[in-house]
């Protein structure tokens, strides 16, 4: 089982995280500008990288915030866990 | 009465208490022994060697190791704690033990296993495993500086191998080292020693998995004491000291009882002071099978030979053998064994350079042959966390590659250290090391002198020794996994089959996959392959990945804890001890237990569900609807959140009303429902699916963090601050005002999909809500959880006069599917629009939301997709099967039969006074008075299509008598 | 919501009310040992919980503090106060204020008045958990068999809290004294099974 650091709360097992898949996926500013492969892309179509890959993860049964961690998929080694947001919109 | 085969305690002491007898039975057969006698021990004292016929020849076999690494001696333990596929090695001999022989194959017994078996959460700084020089000397040196640290060893007592042989530490036997280190660890107040531990599993990020068996050697434990602990560990630092095992040699017949390896022999004779034989033949490849003979010609057995494959063995080893009474065999191997069951001879063959067989063999009679193959640094635990293992043709054995980052370090034996002085020497400096770094800064203490210790000379590891006869194809006496009954001509039969890869040869001959996972025959297997590939080292084969678990756990000690009740958490709702008093009949939903329906005397279910509908569709019922998820949405931001989140408007919902809301995933299918009451102007009280709540939280957060962090809006759920009653039907509005007196429960004063805050008659503050999820006239009652069961009993007295009907979640689905009301999860599935549940009014056309993209999408935007429609079986007392799929009547009936959809709620109706059915069919809507069919159990049910709606289309009932 | 409170209602009413573990409380009483290896468990019903969430070290954040003469920790996983008296936190800009009971709604009127218009929110929350309080020399033990959370001395201590999972039961685990003593503040429908747990994770030192 994974030992996820939680930027808040710390080091906690793997059972208090839901996983959220691919970071940096942001939302579409404007969905209806998107043609349908676009859009299709964003919904269903995702990076699989043997080594490093930046993902998401909240501490659902923690603070239940969002976080963004870099994972190396080989090795299940963690690193540089961050808020994960967006730059707010003004 | 004395064992024959026990040492006088004047020749060897033993680690066992002579001054105590226990006594088992094996295979019905009577057993004495002492504690601190391994089963195993126990039947040598008693010259009982052979095990089980091995599993698929019926060969006759013996104990071969005295560790873990035993492929034979496999046993059964009944009594108190049944238990199958135990080795007799590691089973400690209790007063009252009963076993039984295993040929490779046990049983589950059909009894429930009634022991406690117990987890650990334990973190750590540094944690050694294996409690041999290294390892209590890591312990040591890690301990002294104040870290957090736990010292894990399988054995009853620390020691290791050096309970195995007469090594001296400081002037003394190593034994005294053994308990100064002991009473020091003891004193430690942050050191925790585990014994009779193994650790099983050792994984990413310096998390091991240990299981200790607590009370396994005890005849009788206490009540409610661990049978069994599994560790579970997170340290900064890992130190390895888990040892080597000795491997056995593969020749003819190398399969017969009294064929032991040379280090159980020593260990026997040390630790257990039982000589396993007394004419003993040593077959061996390196030196340290030397000591081995040594000690059998001390403790009074002849060694009439002593077997060598390299030519040239240390001359002064050789020459203490001489001296001893023993006779050398230099440059010659093994080739053969006789022996009715037990062996009685072996046949002695030279070897030439390349390893052949030359000159003419000699028979020499025996009733032990002890054989070192050489060994192998135990790497499991290493190779389980990541690390990788290099050949090493020095030392003849795979090592650990020196470990980068947190890795666990190894070091002694397990790394092919295997002199004392050495091992000793990267114990202390690993220990100081491991505690530094873990930010415990600690100097390496001295590393004590030593005796009886010499580095070894070059080994000549001889992975095949050639039969007198045939070819290797056809040597099927040359075993090299005796659990698997796999032999040479087996490996052979592989390679030709033009498998190379030792991992595919392991799956193909089955070796190393036994209950001991080839702890004795996995790189034998590899040096036979090399052997015969002619590779230059085993190293060019490879080696088999190591997983979880080093040795076998129970699945009850996996289990833990989460047994029967605690399996999973059982929720339940303030009034739940009412619905039990009732005699509810009480469904799961997620790990709610919510009551299905309240049976009375003689009824089933159908007549319980049908009296209770009735009572709601014309009097009133009561439900337990606290199950429902809340949230609290607030923040001037919230109109604006919601309205991004739900496919319909909620800004402009005026405070005091509430909304039925419906969430979308982005990809346009339905994720939840439920109705959102707005309490103030920045406040929203979101109600969800029961199953749904935790999703939804995480669902908004994310959002609300991660896209849309500038809305000012928090999250709060609330759960269980609340429960909630819903009453309903025709008479419910009665029974409401009797119970708020405060409160104007006119149509006109208080309207659907309307709340008021007030106060009971009884005084509880309690927020009531006109909802209905069945058609009727219905109120939600909404108070503080704490009140629950008190409002529960005064909303049940109100309207006793009334024959208020308590109802379940059975008669909640037949209500709400006679009104066509879906529910997320049972009539959706995660590719369900709320376009395809003909829930276009949900759908805002004015506002973004997420997922309205989705909706335009050419698959989702399809017509003839599977939409939400009602079935009538033609026959009206046929009830449906949900799941039951629905075909063409007139096509084929041929696999593949093209299928138009399933059924995903079926009901008897009271109202109706028939069956019917919600569906997902494709291009339902416009099959609309069509007839499919449903093949069911063999027959098919015939159904009419339908519009989703059964019961009261205009809607006249929800505002209750007046208006009918 | 913005009903009457309990303390100004009759005791009657909260007469009324029923705590998760009510039925339970001879039972958990029976079941706690004292001595060396002693452990206790019992439930500690009603305590006043408010849910707060505010930008941390903003004025709205200064001004609730000032109303509710509480320092509201900025430090993850700690609690400032004393066990009847208390701020924990919960996340980054969110706290539970923990107070006896009939406290939640002087607390709720007192905090929104304090935030006014900024943004944030102040839920009572006093109904949604209830509070099982394990104590005693051997208490960590227990918490140990059900709890993977480091709970040495070393890494948690009285005045530290965490939200975590015991058993498979979402807690608020609080450590509210050196003896040690914990609450594990958890959802009513919760109660039960987390009683279960810890009883039978107590069965080593209640059965000798
Ligand atoms: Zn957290």
């Amino acid at each position: 089982m994974l030992q996820i650091r939680c930027p808040w709360c710390g080091d906690r097992e793997e059972t208090e995280f839901r996983y959220g898949g691919q970071a940096h996926v942001d939302y579409p500013r404007d969905p209806a500008a998107l043609d349908d492969r676009a859009w299709g892309e964003y919904l269903f179509v995702r990076d699989n990288p043997k080594g490093e890959f930046a993902e998401r993860w909240v501490h659902t049964a923690g603070c239940r915030r969002w976080f963004t961690t870099v994972r190396d998929t080989a090795t299940n080694q963690m690193r540089a866990e961050l808020p994960s947001a967006r730059k707010p919109v003004m | 009465m004395t064992s024959p085969h026990r040492l006088d305690s004047s020749v060897r002491a033993g680690r066992v208490d002579r001054t105590r007898r226990l006594r088992g039975t094996v295979d019905g057969v009577e057993l004495s022994g002492h504690p601190g006698d391994t089963l195993a021990s126990a039947l040598l004292a008693e010259g009982r060697i052979v095990a089980a016929p091995s599993i698929h020849r019926g060969r006759p076999r013996g104990i071969l190791a005295a560790d873990c690494t035993e492929p034979n001696a496999l046993v059964q333990l009944h009594g108190a704690c049944p238990e199958p596929m135990l080795t007799a090695t590691r089973v400690e001999l209790y007063d009252g033990l009963v076993a039984e022989s295993l040929s490779g194959v046990g049983r589950v017994g059909p009894e429930a296993d009634t022991a406690v078996y117990d987890k650990k959460y334990v973190h750590a700084d540094v944690v050694v495993i294996g409690a041999g020089p290294a390892g209590i000397a890591a312990a040591l040196s890690a301990g002294r500086s104040g870290a957090r640290v736990v010292l894990v060893d399988e054995q009853r007592e620390l020691g290791g191998a050096l309970l195995d042989g007469t090594e001296r530490i400081d002037g003394h036997p190593a034994t005294e080292w053994i308990g100064r280190a002991v009473r020091e660890l003891v004193e430690l107040p942050e050191v925790r020693v585990l014994t009779r531990a193994s650790a099983v599993g050792c994984y990413e990020g310096n998390y091991l998995l240990v299981a200790e068996k607590r009370t396994d050697h005890l005849a009788e434990a206490g009540p409610q004491q661990p049978r069994q602990r599994l560790w579970h560990l997170r340290t900064q630092r890992v130190v390895l000291a888990t040892g080597a095992h000795e491997r056995p040699m593969v020749f003819a017949d190398n399969d017969r009882p009294g064929i032991m390896l040379a280090s159980a022999v020593r260990s026997y004779i040390n630790r257990y002071a039982v000589l396993p034989g007394q004419q003993a033949v040593v077959f061996t490849t390196s030196d340290s099978a030397y000591t081995t003979a040594l000690e059998l010609l001390d403790a009074g057995a002849r060694v009439p030979a002593l077997v060598d494959t390299r030519p040239d063995p240390p001359a002064h080893l050789a020459e203490q053998v001489r001296a001893a009474g023993g006779q050398v065999y230099p440059g010659s191997a093994v080739v053969g064994t006789g022996g009715q069951e037990r062996i009685s001879s072996v046949r002695i063959s030279e070897l030439d350079e390349q390893g052949s067989l030359t000159g003419t063999p000699r028979e020499v009679e025996c009733d032990l042959l002890a054989v070192c193959g050489g060994w192998n640094p135990v790497v499991h635990l290493f190779s389980q966390a990541g690390g990788t293992v290099r050949w090493d043709p020095v030392v003849a054995g795979f090592l650990p590659e020196e470990p980068t980052g947190s890795l666990p370090k190894v070091v002694g034996a397990a790394r092919g250290t295997y002199d004392l002085a050495g091992c000793l020497s990267q114990g202390l400096a690993a220990g100081a090391e491991a505690a530094t770094t873990s930010g415990f800064r600690v100097a390496v203490p001295p590393v004590p002198p030593v005796a009886g210790d010499r580095p070894s000379t070059r080994p000549r590891p001889l992975w095949l020794v050639p039969a007198e006869e045939g070819t290797s194809e056809q040597w099927h006496t040359h075993f090299v996994d005796l659990q698997r009954d796999s032999t040479v001509a087996d490996i052979w039969r592989a390679l030709g089959a033009g498998m190379r890869s030792v991992e595919h040869v392991k799956r193909y001959t089955t070796i190393s996959t036994g209950q001991d996972q080839g702890k004795t025959s996995g790189v034998n297997a590899v040096g036979v392959i090399a052997d015969a590939l002619m590779a230059g080292s085993p190293g060019e084969v490879g080696t088999t990945t190591h997983r979880p678990p080093y040795t076998p756990v129970p699945f009850a000690l996996m289990a833990g804890r989460d047994r029967g009740g605690l399996h999973d958490p059982v929720r339940t709702t303030p009034m739940h001890s009412w619905h039990v008093a009732a005699g509810a009949v009480f469904e799961d939903v997620g790990q709610w237990k919510r009551a299905r329906y309240y049976p009375r005397a003689g009824e089933d279910m159908d007549a319980a569900v049908q009296r209770e509908c009735l009572a709601a569709r014309t009097g009133v019922a009561m439900q337990d609807v606290s199950t429902l998820g809340r949230i609290e949405v607030v923040g001037p931001d919230a109109p604006e959140f919601l309205n991004r989140i739900y496919t319909n408007g909620f800004a402009k919902l005026p405070v005091g009303k509430a909304r039925y809301g419906m969430m979308c995933t982005a990809d346009g299918m339905v994720l939840d429902d439920g109705v959102s009451m707005r309490l103030a102007e920045d406040r929203y009280l979101m109600s969800t699916t029961t199953g749904g709540a935790a999703g939804v939280l995480d669902w908004l957060e994310e959002w609300l963090q991660t896209e849309w962090p500038h809305l000012g809006v928090h999250c709060t759920s609330v759960i269980e601050q609340w429960a909630a009653v819903a009453v309903v039907g025709p008479d419910s509005r009665a029974v409401v005002g009797r119970i708020a007196p405060e409160l104007d429960v006119s149509a006109e004063a208080f309207g659907f999909m309307e709340f008021r805050d007030t106060v009971l008659r009884s005084g509880v503050p309690a927020r009531i809500c006109r909802v209905s999820f069945s058609g009727e006239l219905a109120y939600e009652v909404n108070v503080p959880a704490w009140y629950g069961l008190a409002v529960w009993e005064e909303v049940a007295e109100a309207g006793a006069d009334l024959g208020i009907t308590p109802y379940g979640t059975e008669t909640m689905h037949v209500l709400r599917a006679e009104k066509g009301f879906v529910i997320v999860g049972q009539d959706t599935d995660g590719t369900v629009t709320p376009l395809d549940l003909g829930m276009d009014w949900v759908v805002s056309r004015r506002k973004d939301f997420v997922g309205k993209r989705s909706f335009a999408r050419p698959d989702t935007a399809r017509t003839d997709r599977k939409q939400l429609v009602g079935l009538l079986p033609m026959d009206p007392q046929q009830q449906l099967p949900e799941g039951a799929h629905l075909v063409d009547p007139d096509g084929p009936r041929q696999p593949p039969v093209p299928m138009l959809g399933h059924v995903t709620s079926s009901y008897r109706s009271a109202a109706l006074g028939r069956t019917f059915a919600l569906a997902l069919v494709a291009d339902g809507r416009r099959r609309v008075g069509e007839v499919l069919c449903a093949p069911a159990g063999g027959t098919d049910i015939a159904v009419e299509v339908t519009k989703p709606i059964f019961y009261d289309e205009e809607g006249v009932r929800r505002d209750g008598r007046q208006y009918e | 919501m913005t009903v009457v409170s309990t303390n100004e209602s009759s005791t009657e009413v909260a007469g009324l009310r029923r705590s998760p573990l009510a039925g339970r409380r001879d039972e958990l009483a029976a079941a706690g040992v004292e001595g060396l290896r002693g452990v206790r468990l019992g439930e500690e019903p009603f305590l006043s919980q408010v849910n707060l969430r505010v930008l941390p070290a903003s004025p709205a954040a200064a001004g609730v503090e000032q109303a509710l003469g509480t320092i509201l920790p900025r430090e993850p996983n700690r609690v400032t106060g004393d066990e009847h008296d208390a701020a924990l936190w919960l996340g980054p800009d969110e706290w539970l204020v923990v107070a006896p009971d009939g406290r939640a709604d002087g607390i709720v009127e007192a905090a929104r008045t304090a935030m006014a218009d900024s943004p944030g929110s102040v839920v009572d929350v006093s109904a949604n958990r209830t509070t099982l309080r394990l104590a005693g020399p051997t208490s960590r033990e227990v918490l140990e068999k059900v709890c993977s959370l480091d709970l040495h001395p070393r890494a948690f201590r009285s005045g530290q809290c965490a939200q975590t999972l015991v058993g498979r039961a979402q807690v608020v685990l609080w450590q509210v004294g050196t003896e040690p003593a914990y609450r594990l503040m958890v959802r009513g429908s919760f109660a039960d099974y987390l009683a279960d747990l810890l009883l039978d994770a107590m069965a080593e030192f209640t059965h000798r």
